[in-house]
């Protein structure tokens, strides 16, 4: 697509960025035009994040130049970006939680100005711009969209010609989302280029005027948004056909599996989310999706479920009606129950450990309880070498030597082999929470198909997910957890994408009953 | 601004290239400061790196010297791996030669050397609960354990001092703060060697040291206590998916630590002095803490790294006594010797990058 010169906001040319070994950038050319939306696409891993930390000054290129307004200039600080007019919505929040939202946007602030001033431009740019926070709430007090509107004001204080915005909706409810767009669209009208970063398609074709796609570090194509398909936009990102999912044929048995009862947890830090009144249940042969945006008690439920907290009484948690609420996380995995927690490295396994090792480190208890006494004192991760290979090669786990550390795995290799060494116990209930976060497509759709598998073969599926179209491309039943409440399940053909939007947004938190625990 | 980028491969070579390099720069700087000082560089640093070798009999001691400091830094090394930072170990080292002490100087006329079992058992339960105060205190309270441990040693100094000035003062000592002489069955003898007699100060208590080291060889990289302690050391969540519970390894480590620190406690006394009095350790147990971290936690390392750490301890002796350089210079070579190690290991991981920084 041509642009007159006169039009181009930012163009830069021939970037290069590397770390090591890892080339993140590589000759990346992008022009974004005055008052255009411009969405950058591709894989996790594919250099997006790294392209935009160099625009906003936090990472510097090694080689490649950056123009603003036909100006060759260096953005060697934040500082300097924002001077340039470029302002930048992070994926991560930084604001401070026990400070009011008009501090938060004081301090930030590079020039100094009177707090009540503060006070006033927040009231009149969230009139003008319908981005609606009160400015002397806490920030502790508002909700994940409500934070996203302060770093937005924040970033309009500034008046910025270009708006850098990093996966801003992973964190949305759909009708927070469309808030968000129509906001974006009204700016990008006035005159504020913006800089959409996203691996969603259906976003991108909805918002967008113009898709850069990077690949492997490199910009492979710039394409009008509005001329495009998904279908075509995901196979120019992936570099290949994606395969589609198997839905699975299953037999319904109507035999419970696994349920929890009336599960109350108080949280245990400031920042925790507590869980009140938790009832669910699963079937053989079924998915129960949890839906839910992020940060709203999935990680404290999983850690009940899995056995690492113990629930308060033994009957809270039942395995074919029989009471496991107090049973540890290893007794649970010799009952048949699997987990896998959302954080892969630090968590599901040690990243300076090798794979074998960690394969040792869930299945340690099977190499002991041997007769030989010697066997037992010297039980060590030696005995789970042959195990771990063959999760490697049952799940296409790709690795650059025989037992590497995990942290040399990809996060989508990694991710599998999380997955094959849960699926090598053969498990009756499989509770996984977040398995294809930050994966790439590929691998993606392998750990959704193992999914399906298991369920098709008759076991009982927990998928606890931030990403609403693979709960409903999974899941038979759907429930939605929001402030540590968990909705009641419905079937996933008498619920709507709208509704569970709703319900993570916390619109039924008030017809449900709730008893305040104590 | 300088950043620290790690390494992709640590290069094999440079695993042996590195700690020459240290040492040569060292002795660069060494010989700058001694002759800037007016000392004869090149006989100060044969005092110190070539005399503790120049005798069979100083190399003994060499290794009487490294004997502490080896058995406590191995047992600082299980804390360190699962980081719990105990930094107590000095007085855990008093606390287990005043129990041992207690049990030998109540049985004065006891001949047989099988009681040495029994004194470095009480040693180690000694030293195990002096560091059961910080453990059981971080475990309940989330107390924690460095301050604890630390203020201990200053209690457990202050305790020998006022035992061997009350309680325990030998009534013949004319005053001194001495306790009686240990019976002959609490001593630890020197080894002799046929032939020769006796070496330095080389006694029987060595022979733990090379007890201890594969023992602990094996129970770090060989056994599932090993790996639980290397699994909470590197990631405490994935400690608890993997069901190994913090609190009993927390415990399970500084009871370890600890109780090592005893026995070194109590074979120095018994092996080198033979009566408790109020200095009974040389800051072993803070010497140790260096030694764990410079044998980079691995028991092999840890030995190596002891019989350096005492090689270069009496080196810098040597040249007070011949040729009367201050304690003070002879430290500052010490610390030069240590930045220059801990540089080149550092350097072995991470590449240095200088950026610009913000003003």
């Amino acid at each position: 697509m041509a642009k007159k010169e006169l039009d181009i906001l930012l163009k830069a040319t021939k970037i290069c960025k590397s770390f090591g070994n890892f080339v993140a950038n590589q000759n990346i050319d992008i022009s974004i035009a005055k008052g255009q939306i411009h969405a950058l696409l591709g894989e996790n891993g594919a250099g997006k994040s790294t392209l935009v930390k160099i625009f906003y000054g936090v990472l510097q290129p090694d080689s490649g130049s950056i123009e603003i307004n036909n100006q060759k200039i260096s953005i060697t600080s934040p500082n300097i970006a924002r001077k340039n007019g470029i302002g930048m919505v992070f994926q991560h929040f930084s604001l401070f939680p026990a400070l009011t939202v008009a501090e938060n946007i004081l301090i930030a602030l590079d020039n100094k100005i009177k707090f009540k001033k503060v006070v006033d431009e927040i009231s009149k740019l969230s009139k003008e711009w319908k981005l609606f926070v009160d400015p002397l709430k806490l920030v502790s007090e508002l909700s994940v969209g409500e934070k996203q509107r302060v770093e937005i004001i924040r970033c309009l204080m500034q008046n910025p010609s270009l708006l850098i915005m990093d996966e801003p909706t992973s964190v949305l409810t759909p009708q927070e989302i469309k808030n968000l767009f129509k906001i974006l669209k009204k700016l990008a009208s006035s005159g504020c280029s913006i800089l959409y970063i996203s691996h969603k398609l259906e976003e991108i074709i909805e918002l967008a005027d113009e898709v850069t796609i990077l690949k492997s570090g490199k910009s492979i194509a710039s394409i009008d948004a509005k001329k495009t398909t998904t279908n075509f936009l995901a196979e120019t990102m992936v570099g290949k056909k994606i395969t589609e999912l198997k839905k699975a044929i299953r037999s319904k048995s109507k035999k419970i599996a696994f349920e929890v009862k009336n599960l109350d947890k108080l949280k245990d830090h400031e920042f925790g989310i507590s869980l009140r009144n938790i009832n669910l249940q699963v079937n053989y042969g079924e998915i129960l999706g949890v839906a839910g945006i992020a940060g709203n008690g999935q990680v404290e439920l999983m850690e009940i479920l899995s056995g690492e907290i113990n629930s308060k009484d033994n009957d809270q948690i039942l395995l074919e009606k029989i009471p496991i609420g107090k049973t540890n996380i290893n007794e649970r995995r010799k009952l048949g129950i699997e987990t896998i927690p959302e954080e892969r490295t630090f968590h599901a396994t040690v990243p300076n450990l090798t794979l074998s090792e960690n394969t040792f480190l869930t299945y340690f208890f099977k190499y002991s309880n041997t007769k030989s006494w010697i066997t037992n004192l010297l039980n060590n991760p030696q005995n789970s070498l042959d195990e771990s290979k063959k999760i490697v090669k049952n799940n296409d786990v790709r690795c650059p030597e025989t037992n590497p550390l995990a942290s040399q795995l990809s996060g989508g290799n990694l991710q599998k082999f999380i997955l094959g060494r849960s699926l090598a116990n053969n498990p009756k209930v499989a509770i996984f929470s977040q398995p294809t976060w930050g994966v790439d497509i590929g691998a993606a759709t392998a750990i959704r198909q193992k999914l399906l598998d298991l369920s098709q073969s008759g076991k009982a599926v927990i998928l606890i997910s931030q990403d609403l179209e693979e709960i409903f491309e999974l899941s038979d039943k759907i429930c939605v957890i929001n402030e540590g409440v968990l909705s009641e399940i419905f079937d996933v053909r008498d619920i709507t994408a709208t509704d569970v939007g709703l319900l993570m947004g916390g619109k039924n938190r008030k017809n449900q009953k709730m008893d305040p625990i104590k | 601004m300088i950043t620290f980028i790690p390494r992709d491969k640590v290069s094999k070579n440079w695993i042996i290239i590195a700690p020459i390099l240290s040492i040569v720069f060292t002795i660069f700087f060494g010989l700058l400061i001694f002759t800037f000082l007016g000392y004869n560089p090149l006989e100060t640093l044969y005092q110190i790196f070539v005399s503790p070798f120049s005798r069979i009999d100083r190399i003994s001691d060499i290794l009487v010297k490294a004997c502490p400091l080896i058995i406590i830094g191995t047992g600082l090394m299980l804390c360190f791996k699962s980081n719990v930072w105990n930094i107590g170990a000095e007085g855990q080292f008093i606390m287990g030669a005043l129990l041992a002490g207690f049990i030998a100087l109540s049985f004065p006329n006891i001949e047989t050397k099988f009681f040495l079992l029994i004194t470095i058992l009480a040693g180690f339960v000694g030293g195990a609960l002096w560091a059961f105060i910080p453990a059981i205190l971080k475990t309940k309270l989330n107390v924690n354990e460095i301050l604890v441990s630390l203020m201990l040693v200053y209690v457990a100094m202050l305790f020998i001092d006022f035992i061997v000035r009350g309680p325990l003062r030998d009534p013949m000592s004319f005053g001194f703060p001495l306790s009686k002489p240990y019976p002959e069955g609490a001593l630890i003898n020197k080894i002799p060697f046929p032939g020769i007699g006796f070496l330095g100060q080389l006694h029987y208590g060595i022979l733990f040291v090379f007890l201890l080291v594969p023992f602990s060889w094996i129970f770090v990289n060989k056994t599932l206590s090993g790996f639980k302690i290397n699994v909470l050391g590197s990631a405490p969540q994935a400690a608890k998916f993997a069901g190994f519970k913090q609190n009993s390894i927390t415990i399970t480590v500084l009871l370890l630590s600890g109780g090592l620190a005893g026995v070194a406690g109590v074979i120095e006394v018994s092996a080198n002095i033979g009566q408790l009095q109020p200095e009974v350790s040389f800051g072993y147990g803070f010497t140790a803490i260096i030694v764990a971290f410079l044998g980079r936690l691995s028991p092999i390392g840890i030995l190596f790294a002891g019989i350096i750490i005492a090689t270069v301890k009496l080196g810098a002796d040597n040249a007070q006594m011949t040729m009367g350089i201050p304690k003070v210079v002879t430290g500052l070579f010490e610390g030069i010797l240590l930045f220059f190690l801990l540089t080149g290991e550092t350097l072995q991981k991470y590449k240095i990058k200088w950026s610009e920084g913000k003003k």
